[in-house]
């Protein structure tokens, strides 16, 4: 074995190829399978995609880096179920581009949050969490809500979702800027909007300005759709065969 | 510097930052047009490279250097190289405790955007990582590789290639922070055109690396350079993979990562544990390899253990990454094989420990005397340590108590100060007096006091976070008599303040230490050379055949 070695060390060329092979051993075996074995994301073809306004909204929350401080990955223990919901299953992060697990909970997890708090509260809090939680550390997000969401070029991101697998449809993709104005918008013509993205789809003012679109709109949007995309998670297991 | 090039590598160099400087015009162009934060990106590349050719500019005129310069190592990269780490790693240790102190006092910043913690974290990751840690593992490694090879790099103009374009990618991740650019994915957060400027840059890097050692008078290439080879190719395949991604625009920033949900996040986590490997172990490796035995004055301990413990790192670390997972939606099986290499990984990485600190038997008298050489004993031992507790921790059951807590956040911190910054220190108070040929650092006293204010800021941060995440992962799973969870989020959250508090002294202290460091590398720059260049220190003739 040492003698071998002795001959690799001696060639900049064998040592590289073999420290590629020996390295990539790891990774194919561990992550190619995953995109192969079926049961690997359960199916639910009830589950539905992101509307323009809550996907623009989970881009602030990835701007704001609040993955950071929040999980979305609800783990299989008894006290994360009873504190945070059901636990996280795959299909929930089917079209997450990328997922937002997360890695640390400096706040809590936000994996079962949409519908929890109301959108006055999420709106004040994200102004100063100290106004409604006074021992909170979170920082303040005030300037969302006087910020105007850019909706313009949202056909765009969709288009490129769809590249990587999200079935948005073209009318969905062509429709992308209207739809999200529409879903913060309630006095509008909103058919169009649920046509497309179904009845269940949340349409208010979210900052409770009806006049704009903010970067709050969208951001609290995305908020209380957390964990809604699908319902997998809360149906009993399948019997198994 | 710009004299020490000859002329076609002066035209090279502005024909390249032309080049560059278009790029960031058309970046800045299209930005503008979609009212896209790329914009800003497209200026500062525009000005970075304007800047720079400026520079070159200076001194095209000056005569071109003599042919005399072949018969000496190039070390002027690595002079930039170490200077721009020590600037970053006061920057990124900046940041590092100002978003310390944020948690303990959250109010503690500006009222914008760009100064939020959110925006600001990444910037400390990156600001330490990529541009201390990154800095000088390129550095050192034009240092090393000309010397293990007995040879000059192969030319001139590569090796600044690779060190400015690096810097302009740390410049671009970070910027790119504040404005509000990331793709979100931890430890590699730079959008798309960052992603694919690094991979040029690190191309050049591998050949230049590779014509080097091809170059090279002896026939064996010494271990240090495994690590360094490793760290360049290793990381190369980490970051293609991992930043597989589709922009919205070729003319906006953002884009979505090919991959989504639980392939995403093993793949994530693929990255995340192997950047810890190849980036932050393999390379400081490489540095521990070079420069503790030459401190020491003792050849390595064991050849044997040498090569045990990089093919068992370059083999186990990559199955590892799948332990950030634990009781997650990610299938059970990757869980096991993760958590069971994990645990196997402390072999070999106790082996490469061991020979570290078998290798000064015979010079601890040196260790006593010298903080220079105490610098690499104690990350050697840092190394050994976070590594045992890296294996614990990825054992599923003790995972969950960790995970998700910042006794995680004490695990890297014990990795990236003990170990990480402390080999980096010492290796740059080894090399800034042979680089610069000065008979020894400016100030002894101030390295040492370097030394005790690295490791009492480390044992502080590292005892803070062992608490305050134990604890908070105890009080998370807490069960009253009625068979309730007694703690809320909020009543866990208050009980860190103290040692949130603790933490950030912890780190007050480090950055002051990696403050007394840069005014002393700066004052043994300043006095004047004292001495001829060291005996041998030069590469072989070029036409001398490799002793068999």
């Amino acid at each position: 074995m040492f003698g071998t070695h002795y001959r690799i060390e001696r060639k900049s060329i064998a040592l590289a190829v073999t420290i590629m092979i020996v390295a990539s051993i790891g990774g194919l075996i561990e992550i190619a399978p995953l995109f192969t074995i079926d049961d690997t994301v359960e199916s639910d073809p009830s589950m539905r995609v992101y509307t323009p306004l809550e996907l623009a909204g989970r881009n602030i929350y990835m701007r704001e880096g609040c993955y950071a401080c929040h999980s979305q990955m609800v783990r299989t223990l008894q006290d994360e179920v009873e504190r945070y919901g059901p636990y996280s299953l795959a299909v929930e992060s089917k079209y997450d581009h990328p997922m937002l697990w997360g890695s640390k909970r400096t706040g809590p997890d936000l994996a079962r949050l949409g519908g929890k708090y109301s959108d006055q509260w999420h709106t004040a809090h994200l102004k100063n969490p100290r106004d409604v939680v006074p021992q909170s550390i979170m920082p303040r997000y005030k300037w969302l809500s006087e910020s105007q969401l850019q909706t313009k070029h949202l056909g765009d991101d969709l288009r490129a979702l769809r590249a990587v697998g999200v079935p948005y449809t073209d009318a969905m993709i062509e429709n992308a800027s209207d739809d999200a104005v529409a879903q913060a918008s309630p006095d509008d013509d909103t058919a169009g909007l649920t046509k497309r993205y179904g009845d269940a789809t949340q349409i208010r003012s979210f900052d409770g300005d009806k006049a704009t679109v903010s970067e709050m709109d969208a951001l609290v949007a995305y908020l209380q759709i957390l964990g809604k995309l699908s319902d997998a998670a809360h149906q009993p297991p399948p019997p198994k065969e | 510097m710009v004299s020490g090039l000859t002329v076609s590598e002066r035209q090279w160099s502005m024909a390249i930052l032309v080049i560059v400087a278009f790029v960031g015009l058309a970046m800045a162009a299209a930005g503008a047009n979609r009212a896209d934060p790329m914009q800003a990106h497209g200026f500062i590349v525009l000005l970075f490279s304007l800047a720079v050719f400026c520079f070159v500019l200076r001194d095209y005129y000056q005569p071109e250097p003599a042919a005399a310069r072949l018969a000496s190592y190039y070390d002027d990269p690595s002079k930039a190289g170490i200077v721009v780490a020590m600037l970053w790693a006061v920057f990124g240790m900046f940041i590092g405790d100002w978003v310390a102190w944020l948690l303990a006092f959250p109010d503690l910043t500006f009222d914008a955007a760009w100064s939020s913690f959110g925006r600001l974290r990444p910037a400390h990751t990156t600001g330490v990582i990529f541009g201390f840690g990154g800095n000088a593992l390129i550095a050192t490694s034009f240092h090393v590789m000309q010397r293990t090879s007995r040879a000059r790099l192969p030319d001139q103009f590569s090796p600044w290639f690779v060190l400015v374009g690096y810097n302009l990618f740390c410049l671009l991740a970070i910027s790119g922070y504040f404005l509000g650019i990331t793709q979100s994915k931890e430890y590699a957060e730079p959008e798309w055109y960052a992603d694919i400027w690094l991979v040029i840059v690190w191309v050049v890097y591998l050949v230049l690396y590779l014509r080097t050692l091809a170059r090279r008078k002896e026939p064996h290439i010494y271990v240090a350079n495994w690590y360094y080879l490793a760290f360049i190719l290793v990381v190369a395949i980490l970051h293609v993979v991992n930043n597989l991604a589709v922009p919205a625009s070729f003319a906006g920033a953002k884009s979505y990562s090919l991959f989504s949900g639980v392939q995403d996040a093993m793949t994530q986590w693929w990255y995340g544990h192997n950047a810890v490997a190849f980036f932050l172990t393999a390379g400081f490796l490489g540095m521990l390899y070079y420069y503790l035995p030459k401190r020491a004055g003792r050849p390595i301990y064991s050849y044997r253990m040498s090569i045990i413990g990089f093919w068992g790192i370059t083999f186990f670390y990559m199955w590892a990454g799948s332990h950030h997972l634990h009781y997650t939606a990610l299938p059970q099986w990757v869980q096991t094989l993760g958590m069971t290499f994990s645990v196997m990984l402390l072999v070999p990485s106790w082996i490469a420990a061991a020979n570290a600190l078998l290798t000064l038997n015979g010079a601890w008298d040196k260790v006593r005397d010298d903080a220079t050489l105490r610098f690499m004993m104690m990350a050697a031992v840092f190394y050994g340590l976070s590594t045992f507790e890296g294996s614990f921790m990825a054992i599923r059951s003790v995972n969950a108590l960790s995970h998700y807590t910042d006794w995680t956040i004490g695990h890297v911190h014990a990795g990236a100060m003990g170990w990480v910054a402390l080999i980096t220190f010492g290796s740059i108070y080894a090399v800034v007096p042979w680089l610069w040929k000065r008979e020894r650092m400016y100030s002894p006293v101030l390295v040492e006091v370097h030394f005790w204010l690295a490791l009492a800021g480390t044992l502080i941060y590292v005892f803070a976070m062992w608490n305050s995440g134990i604890i908070q992962g105890l009080m998370w799973r807490t069960y009253n008599d009625s068979g309730t969870l007694t703690y809320s989020f909020l009543d866990t959250m208050v009980a860190m303040h103290p040692y949130y508090v603790a933490r950030a002294i912890g780190g007050l202290l480090f950055l002051l230490g990696a403050i007394v460091g840069c005014y002393n590398i700066w004052m043994t720059i300043r006095r004047p050379s004292e001495l001829p260049a060291a005996s041998g220190d030069i590469p072989l003739p070029v036409n001398l055949q490799p002793a068999e």
